[in-house]
């Protein structure tokens, strides 16, 4: 017992430093990027490729971010993502309630069939139907506008929401329901009033999802936000990946790197503050 | 009860219903009709043409190119993800020392887990705006000027090895994911489980392939289709990243790339349609073999 227990301890240790080794490098692998992204934003072009790329900056230098966001239209584009991303978020979670929520809790002819209707939409990538999305878009004059890309958001994002959200409404308990029915609530004064707080744990983590899905879509606004006229409706994926290729070594590094700082650190604060919430919210799919 | 129950649910679909059938129903049905018509963006009429754009496709080295990259990535990204993340998981877990006769995580795994989660927030774009500087082809290059201070000879990541560099990005982005989901499985094994394989004189090696992995296959599969899945998409970083948006000479050609340059940029509709018609094939093909493969008798505990 004695010998075994030796040798356990020894594993754990030679494992424990093994392990501290490669999970720093992880992390150093992770973070060194986006650090070294974060420092150029303050460093002019000679500093950024030639005299000092990785470490810290000779003088903060914040006039680039004030380019990135009016010269650059980052601002502009920033403000577009967040209002798109709000409405469709919106849209999404309450279209996705109301059908999930009857298609769990009543009994009617189709109740299946409908439900199968939506969840088979998880079987098509949007790529699959990108160019007869684009046509069905501009039949409707819709190319090139936010509304467009709201709707289509709000569609593409119902089939996994209504997938899990149906699956948490069919766990909550009926007494409730029927309480308030007999107090002469109305279904819809029910729904709004009873079943969604009841439902909020399942709601906020797919309100994360969706949220972080699109707002780092890319292939949607890039499809059905095409340049030229539409260039001031462009949301910031489009605007950052838009500058990134079109620079050379002419272009302004530091704005660039200002462009990428401005649309992670949101992000980053979000993650910081609702860590596990996220964590949670994003994985919740994959248990399912 | 029953009073105004079939005018609510109604109204509760309506809504819903007519969204999803305008843009993704009727796309869906739309697909195979475009698909064997010739339309282009150049004329208003076009023909049905059968199969002509298949035969087409199937002539096409660039799709091949891609079909190629596409396997390959169905290959590598699950297999270096899903090694990477359990290792992790299992160091995160149970690397420790016991405590109170439970496996402890090594120290500092709190920190770990938020950091190796983060690139998971971060849009795909800007993680390929951020690695076209860590591939940067010269000395900028984050990657090549670490090397050159070693005195290693430059890499040209993007045009001699653009696919393995495009799977280095994905793998950085998706491990820490996988890292909490394999995390969040490990929890929920009971302690007495592992208990008796520590009492036995099992190894922490031993007890991750007899005990953790049997009980985590289900997740394992999860996770399997998940990357399955990402690696028939690569769309924003062979945009960002690659040479000329697919290249060099399509040596980085993926098929949703191939469907937005011919179908939107190009307004090959017909052609672009068909690609839309061989993806959905490959996609589905592979996630009936992937529920079908690997189906194993369920541990319980």
């Amino acid at each position: 017992m004695s010998i075994l227990d030796k040798k356990t301890k020894r594993e754990i240790r030679v494992l424990s430093g093994f392990g501290h080794v490669s999970l720093a490098i992880w992390a150093l692998i992770i973070l060194f990027p986006l650090g070294f992204a974060f420092l150029a934003a303050f460093k002019s072009n000679t500093e950024i490729f030639i005299g000092n790329p990785f470490g810290l900056p000779s003088n903060w230098d914040f006039a680039s971010f004030g380019r990135a966001w009016s010269e650059a239209n980052i601002g502009t584009y920033f403000i577009n993502s967040i209002i798109v991303v709000s409405a469709s978020t919106f849209g999404t979670m309450l279209l996705g309630a109301m059908a999930a929520y009857v298609l769990a809790r009543y009994d009617f002819f189709g109740n299946r069939a409908i439900y199968y209707y939506f969840v088979a939409g998880l079987a098509f990538p949007v790529y699959v139907v990108l160019t007869p999305l684009y046509l069905v878009v501009q039949n409707f004059g819709l190319l090139g506008t936010h509304t467009g890309l709201i709707l289509v958001y709000i569609a593409y994002s119902l089939p996994f929401t209504i997938f899990f959200l149906a699956a948490f409404f069919k766990t909550l308990p009926n007494a409730v329901a029927e309480a308030a029915m007999i107090d002469g609530a109305s279904h819809t004064k029910l729904f709004f009033r009873v079943m969604l707080p009841m439902a909020k744990p399942g709601l906020v983590s797919i309100t994360i999802f969706n949220i972080i899905g699109q707002w780092n879509q890319y292939v949607l606004p890039v499809a059905l936000l095409p340049g030229g006229d539409a260039q001031s409706k462009w949301l910031l994926t489009q605007g950052i990946a838009s500058i990134s290729t079109s620079a050379g070594y002419q272009a302004d590094w530091a704005a660039l790197f200002a462009a990428l700082t401005i649309a992670i650190i949101p992000m980053i604060i979000v993650y910081a503050l609702f860590q596990r919430q996220i964590q949670s919210g994003l994985t919740a799919g994959a248990v399912k | 009860m029953r009073h105004g129950r079939y005018p609510f649910v109604l109204g509760f679909l309506v809504a819903p219903v007519v969204l999803y059938t305008i843009f993704v129903f009727y796309p869906i049905t739309q697909l195979v009709f475009v698909a064997t018509t010739n339309w282009s963006g150049l004329s208003p009429d076009f023909d049905n043409v059968g199969l002509e754009n298949f035969e087409k496709i199937w002539q096409d080295s660039t799709f091949w190119q891609a079909v190629q990259h596409h396997l390959m990535l169905l290959i590598a990204l699950p297999l270096i993800t899903i090694a990477l993340a359990l290792f992790f998981a299992f160091l995160l877990n149970m690397g420790g020392g016991t405590r109170g006769g439970v496996m402890q995580g090594v120290w500092g795994s709190k920190f770990y887990r938020v950091v190796f989660f983060l690139p998971q927030v971060l849009a795909v774009v800007i993680v390929g705006v951020i690695f076209s500087r860590v591939y940067g082809p010269d000395q900028s290059g984050i990657i090549n000027r670490l090397l050159s201070f070693v005195g290693i000879e430059r890499v040209l990541f993007m045009s001699d090895y653009g696919m393995w560099a495009i799977l280095g990005v994905l793998v950085w982005q998706a491990v820490g994911f996988y890292v909490v989901l394999f995390s969040a499985g490990m929890s929920s094994i009971p302690a007495d489980l592992y208990e008796a394989a520590v009492l036995d004189g099992a190894s922490r090696i031993t007890i991750f392939f007899r005990v953790t992995i049997p009980l985590l296959w289900e997740t394992i599969r999860v996770a399997w289709v998940y990357l399955g899945i990402l690696a028939f998409d690569a769309f924003a970083l062979v945009m960002v990243l690659s040479i000329e948006q697919g290249g060099p000479d399509g040596a980085t050609a993926v098929l949703p790339v191939l469907i937005y340059k011919q179908g939107i940029r190009e307004s090959e509709y017909g052609y672009a349609s068909a690609l839309g018609v061989s993806l959905f094939l490959l996609t589905i093909t592979f996630a009936i073999l992937a529920l079908r493969a690997g189906r194993r008798e369920a541990v319980e505990h």
